[in-house]
């Protein structure tokens, strides 16, 4: 039903010609001689993979978590972890992040699920901030210092430590991720998500039981942090208390900010707009905040639902108001 | 025995009595309406009915079952279903991609993750009956924001009836319609009539005296009447009351 307004609508293109780009990047890397491009760009693609994350809850569930940035640490400290007691198996290091993860995101979530609003927002800082400080604490594991990792995950024949097949490893990640959020939006779960965004009061009178839901989609949106958290992880080989660090839970809401909240692509095209400023801007100046903090105050005021809002406006397709939002009872 | 019974209600909010020891009953098919003037209590009383507000004292009891501690979408669930004056889930989605959602909420569980709802035939088909049982069948495949204000009543109804209920709690469904609409919901009231227990809290008199079984009349948090519409219509404290002057003129 929506498929036909999609091919025609610049959204799609934009996030089509987004994706190609980003695909080609170690091509041109390695035309130019500039490896360093790839190093740079398999960053922005953690980062969108995280922001895709955490928008699944604060674009399609009105959940703002400020503290998403902990689900980064665990992933990072898991690899960090295990590699410091000499576990290389990457699939080692995907079970003990996910299951910690698992296991934080709901015990968290569960927490959090009881607020809404700006208490919400409150209290997924403070959790962030708790794993902050208990990071710092373990002394063992580098302290404030963080801790470095010998050497990429282990997942025998796909050669990590070759920065191209790690880049494309992270990208088809990406890129399967998207393709499940495309699904999953328009699932059950995503309508009963988008249903608490538009009027929770509602939906829990039609007979949904919402926290549920919320639980599971914040879990879901925790595990997605997790596994960008890793392959920030293996792609600096260095864990940090900093990963947790609240700037980088704002970060993440920023990308979204920039790139539209509620638009599948969006935080993709957010993380790399963000990250790419950030580059290109401290390579002028080293006070390149002062230009990047009006420069996304504008962006915002100007296109409202960031820049996909603006592509979907252009489209006229209502495609890019999936995450809409809607009347309030009463 | 009683569709529902709601026994000695009661709601404090600070010094204020908002809910004075209600009690009231809904047999199966009755249609009971619950007037009142602004400030009555109207809100306060429908909000503990669906969950929303936990009374200070007194007991629900919905077929048998005491609700009064129950969760909103566990009573929804059992089959009390309340409709709102003014909401719409997705304003984006056609009226009849709402009315699913509704549907959806009473066909297990939502766990599912990847095939799209909109293409489930089970909840379409639960989705179509609700929608022609509200008269809003030719406007199904429209957008539900571009509805008239009439419409949107008859989707939330719809809404409402998709949850396969038992007992409607219908918040002001005439509230803001123009002559023609209202005549055209209390048609549509009067189908559902007999089929369903309705609790129908309304400030529109003549929908009411059209029909209502009985009537209860809240003042100041108490019901200071509860009678067929012919003897409310007769009751003096009702009159100077709520009905006075509209009473007084005739």
């Amino acid at each position: 039903m929506v498929d036909d307004a999609l091919l025609r609508s610049p959204q799609m293109w934009a996030a089509a010609v987004l994706l190609c780009v980003l695909g080609l990047v170690p091509v041109y890397a390695h035309a130019f001689e500039q490896p360093f491009y790839i190093t740079l760009v398999t960053r922005v693609l953690i980062f969108a993979i995280a922001a895709l994350g955490l928008n699944l809850i604060l674009g399609y569930g009105a959940m703002v978590s400020f503290g998403h940035a902990l689900y980064i640490g665990i992933g990072a400290y898991a690899v960090g972890i295990l590699s410091f007691h000499g576990v290389t198996s990457g699939w080692a290091h995907l079970g003990a992040g996910l299951a910690v993860g698992a296991v934080a995101a709901t015990i968290v979530g569960w927490v959090c699920l009881r607020t809404s609003g700006i208490a919400f927002i409150m209290i997924t800082l403070a959790f962030a901030q708790m794993f902050y400080f208990l990071a710092v604490s373990l002394r063992l594991y580098g302290g404030d210092d963080g801790l470095t990792i010998p050497a990429r995950s282990d997942f025998g024949w796909v050669n990590l430590a070759d920065s191209t097949v790690f880049y494309y490893v992270i990208f088809a990640v990406l890129v399967l991720f998207l393709f499940a959020f495309h699904r999953m939006v328009d699932s059950r779960f995503g309508m009963v998500l988008r249903g608490c965004k538009a009027n929770e009061r509602r939906m829990a009178a039609l007979g949904f039981p919402i926290v549920r839901y919320k639980l599971v989609a914040y879990v879901i949106s925790a595990l997605i942090c997790v596994i960008a958290g890793m392959m920030l992880a293996n792609l600096i080989r260095f864990a940090s208390p900093s990963f947790m660090q609240w700037q980088a839970s704002g970060d993440l809401i920023v990308m979204i900010m920039l790139g539209g909240v509620g638009t599948l692509i969006g935080p993709v095209a957010g993380a790399t707009g963000l990250l790419l400023l950030e580059e290109v801007l401290s390579g002028w100046t080293q006070h390149w905040m002062v230009i990047l903090g009006p420069l996304i105050v504008l962006i915002v005021i100007v296109s409202n639902r960031g820049i996909f809002g603006v592509l979907a406006a252009l489209g006229g397709s209502g495609v890019a108001g999936r995450g809409g939002t809607g009347g309030r009872a009463q | 025995m009683s569709l529902l019974q709601v026994s000695g209600l009661v709601k404090r909010f600070g010094g204020l009595v908002a809910t004075d020891g209600v009690s009231l009953s809904v047999e199966p098919g009755e249609l009971h309406a619950v007037i009142g003037p602004n400030g009555a209590g109207k809100t306060t009383l429908i909000n503990q009915l669906s969950g929303e507000l936990t009374p200070d004292a007194g007991t629900i009891v919905f077929e048998g079952r005491d609700i009064t501690a129950l969760r909103v979408h566990k009573r929804a669930l059992a089959g009390f279903s309340r409709s709102y004056q003014i909401t719409s889930v997705f304003p984006e989605f056609t009226a009849l991609q709402n009315v699913m959602l509704a549907a959806q909420a009473h066909a297990g569980h939502s766990f599912r993750f990847w095939g799209p709802m909109s293409a489930e035939s089970a909840l379409i088909a639960v989705a179509r009956v609700a929608i022609e049982q509200t008269g809003l069948a030719e406007r199904a495949s429209v957008e539900a924001a571009a509805l008239a204000h009439g419409e949107h009543r008859q989707r939330e109804i719809a809404m409402t009836l998709a949850t396969q209920p038992k007992l409607l709690l219908l918040d002001e469904p005439m509230a803001g319609m123009g002559q023609h609409e209202s005549e055209a919901m209390i048609a549509l009231l009067l189908g559902l009539k007999g089929r369903y227990g309705i609790i129908l809290v309304e400030h529109d008199m003549d929908a009411v005296f059209a029909l209502a079984d009985r009537i209860s009349v809240l003042d100041y948090g108490r019901v200071i009447a509860c009678d067929t519409p012919a003897a409310i219509r007769e009751n003096a404290e009702v009159r100077e009351a709520y009905l006075g002057d509209e009473a007084a003129s005739a």
